[in-house]
């Protein structure tokens, strides 16, 4: 299937994003996707996702017999898969010429640049030797695939053990894992390729280009480099021209980026190490139920908080202190519970506000018999406490709805106010001057 | 490989060149009737024929029509006898597809296709002999057949490379010099502008020592080009004395 092109609209609010240095993804210029490595149950398999781009590799061994012109020589394979699986644009069949490309810059970036030890591969020299083979199968496109695969190709490599051989004369004895414990390859250096996407001739750059981002680019270069800062390979086409100074700049940034991938895979590889010799789980199995192989889970996205969070520490600063949390349930024997009645409102907040404001009201100018009553109060309020006389409500008018509550009430006078203090306490002081609305919303009891 | 010397206490390399030296290079353009250009190019012992047709019409596979320019169709070959050991495929493993597709990215990039919607330019190149910088050999080659067709370009476009071996650079490897497994470079590009139009690694190079060899690269592509140029200006300043002779 031919690959649906993208629309002129699409293509133009890309570019003219990458001109306001601004990616659709949100990430900065040289900002990588999320990267992740997995291994699979087997020795040499790896999973690589790069964002949505994902990636697996599987290393496999086996003896046959050297070139005759490098007797001494083990061989490494590489190949690279692009199934239709990963893209619709992806044909069935014959390998296209990007996938060539691919596969050629892989090749030179591992095997050109003897990252794996060939002569330690060898068995009998000019009859047997090992041949290595890695496959690379891409298995969703979402840009970027060439990164994706060079780290899966090498991680595969450097988690791979090969079955150990002896030599006893002229008998080859290949020992199972039981046997003796597997060897791992000599990787000499981890080369991992960096791929730039150029835009408007050269202008402007992006580390990692995604999929959108492909399909509008120029041309692309591709930088193969390890932790020594050696660059392995180095593969710049397409049709766009570039000077000396942007190449250098690449290989610079390239230096950076490397040093961050490698120290992430040797991170992975470590873990699975640990894992494996704890004789924990690991592999795909394992990954599944976790979710951590699968697509259907979104990743979190990372949101700038920074704002909101001021703005609510600002609030809290603001707020003072919070009242004590009071508990505003009842049970009133095993299954029914009681909300409401005798607690206090935390709903109405301006209702304490106004209370307050009354209160402050009548210490100003009250008469003095009043502000005997403002001083009694407190007393007023542990009385029925301190009596056990249960709740007493002041409310004038009470209504057919309170009439039902005294009824539950009268049969649990005692334990009830025990219980309540607080809020008995505490409703008090909405005895005198409230309006009746208000006082309907509280909680009432029997009049004794 | 590790006993052979690839330069020497005295500063000369195997086949007694300096560094900074290119290899000897002849140039003919104008080598057959048939195609409306063509040329022959020896670069030491690297030998490489190219011929160029078009534009015409496109021919097999009309989706490959390009509306608004014309489409670059390049075809590498290796002939059986270019190696030391007999080539059982002269076109069509993975080398050469690789290196087909190089030569058509180069010359999309060079050739002003925007003259010629819908039409294709077809560039055949032969290597007769494979001496190291077979790439360079088949640009150079290309762009002398592409200039005889009088397809306008951009700029010529030169190609050259250079390696780092004994920690000094080298200019134009040959082919003992590339099978030594030293790093080298390969370069095209437009010699004026300094504009690079593809560039390639092989092998491992450490990236301080990247901008010597990409500065001695560029130097050799702009060697090239002067040789080049002479040629060029040689063969029509031929073809223009025959023709005013008649």
């Amino acid at each position: 299937m031919k690959e649906v092109p993208m629309s002129t609209c699409e293509r133009e609010f890309i570019l003219k994003a990458i001109r306001d240095r601004k990616r659709i993804d949100g990430r900065q210029t040289y900002d990588y996707r999320r990267l992740k490595v997995s291994f699979g149950m087997e020795r040499g398999c790896c999973i690589v996702d790069l964002g949505d781009t994902k990636v697996l590799a599987q290393v496999s061994g086996k003896i046959e017999e050297p070139k005759k012109n490098r007797p001494t020589e083990g061989s490494i394979i590489i190949n690279l898969e692009l199934s239709p699986m990963a893209s619709p644009a992806f044909e069935p069949g014959r390998p296209t010429e990007s996938g060539i490309e691919m596969n050629r810059i892989l090749e030179r970036n591992i095997r050109d640049s003897r990252a794996v030890d060939t002569e330690s591969l060898c068995i009998v020299a000019g009859e047997k030797v090992w041949s290595i083979r890695a496959d690379v199968h891409v298995l969703n496109d979402e840009g970027n695939i060439m990164d994706a695969a060079s780290i899966a190709a090498i991680t595969a490599l450097s988690h791979f053990r090969r079955p150990d051989v002896s030599v006893m004369g002229e008998e080859v004895t290949v020992h199972s894992p039981e046997d003796r414990d597997p060897v791992p390859l000599s990787v000499h250096h981890m080369p991992v390729c960096v791929t730039f996407a150029f835009f408007d001739q050269g202008e402007f750059l992006l580390v990692d280009p995604n999929r959108s981002e492909e399909r509008v680019m120029d041309g692309r270069m591709v930088v193969g480099m390890n932790m020594h800062r050696e660059i392995c390979t180095l593969m710049m086409s397409g049709g766009m021209l570039l000077v000396k100074e942007q190449v250098l700049r690449c290989s610079q940034i390239a230096t950076v980026k490397v040093a961050e991938i490698i120290e992430l895979i040797q991170r992975a590889l470590d873990k699975d190490a640990q894992a494996r010799q704890a004789g924990e789980k690991c592999g795909f199995a394992e990954s599944v139920p976790t979710n951590k192989i699968t697509t259907n889970r979104k990743e979190a996205t990372a949101i700038d908080t920074t704002a909101a969070a001021q703005q609510a520490s600002q609030v809290i600063q603001e707020a003072g202190p919070v009242d004590k949390p009071m508990s505003n349930m009842l049970v009133q024997a095993p299954g029914t519970v009681q909300i409401g009645e005798g607690l206090v409102n935390t709903w109405d907040v301006d209702d304490e506000d106004m209370e307050s404001e009354e209160k402050e009201g009548r210490e100003k100018s009250v008469t003095n018999g009043r502000e005997a009553v403002a001083t009694s109060k407190p007393t007023e309020r542990k009385r029925p406490v301190k009596a056990g006389e249960g709740t007493v409500s002041h409310a004038e008018g009470s209504d057919s709805e309170e009439e039902e509550t005294v009824m539950l009430f009268q049969g649990d006078d005692e334990t009830k106010s025990t219980e309540e203090p607080d809020s008995t306490a505490l409703m008090q002081p909405s005895n005198s001057d409230k309006p009746a609305k208000k006082k309907g919303k509280k909680k009432k009891a029997a009049q004794k | 490989m590790a006993g052979l010397e690839i330069i020497s206490d005295q500063g000369y390399r195997i086949d007694g060149r300096r560094s900074s030296e290119l290899r000897k290079v002849c140039a003919r353009m104008g080598v057959f009737t048939q195609a409306d250009g063509s040329a022959y190019i020896e670069q030491g012992n690297t030998k490489a024929l190219a011929t160029v047709y078009g534009p015409h019409e496109v021919r097999k596979g009309r989706g490959k029509i390009q509306h608004d320019r014309a489409v670059v169709n390049c075809q590498f070959s290796m002939a059986t006898f270019s190696t030391g050991e007999r080539k059982s495929r002269p076109k069509g493993d993975r080398r050469s597809q690789e290196m087909s597709m190089h030569l058509r990215q180069t010359f999309e990039a060079v050739i002003v296709t925007e003259l010629f919607p819908r039409s294709q330019i077809d560039i055949y190149v032969q290597i007769l002999q494979a001496d190291g910088g077979n790439y360079c050999a088949c640009v150079n080659a290309a762009t002398l057949a592409v200039i005889d067709a009088g397809i306008p370009m951009k700029d010529y476009v030169c190609a050259c490379t250079a390696g780092f071996i004994q920690d000094s650079p080298l200019l134009d490897i040959s082919y003992v010099e590339e099978s030594a497994g030293a790093p080298f470079l390969t370069v095209a590009m437009m010699p004026k502008s300094e504009q690079i139009v593809l560039l390639e690694m092989n092998s491992r190079l450490h990236a301080d020592n990247m901008e010597k060899v990409l500065d001695l690269a560029t130097q050799g592509c702009k060697d090239v080009f002067a040789v080049l140029d002479r040629h060029v200006r040689d063969h029509v300043s031929e073809s223009h004395a025959l023709m005013t002779a008649s």
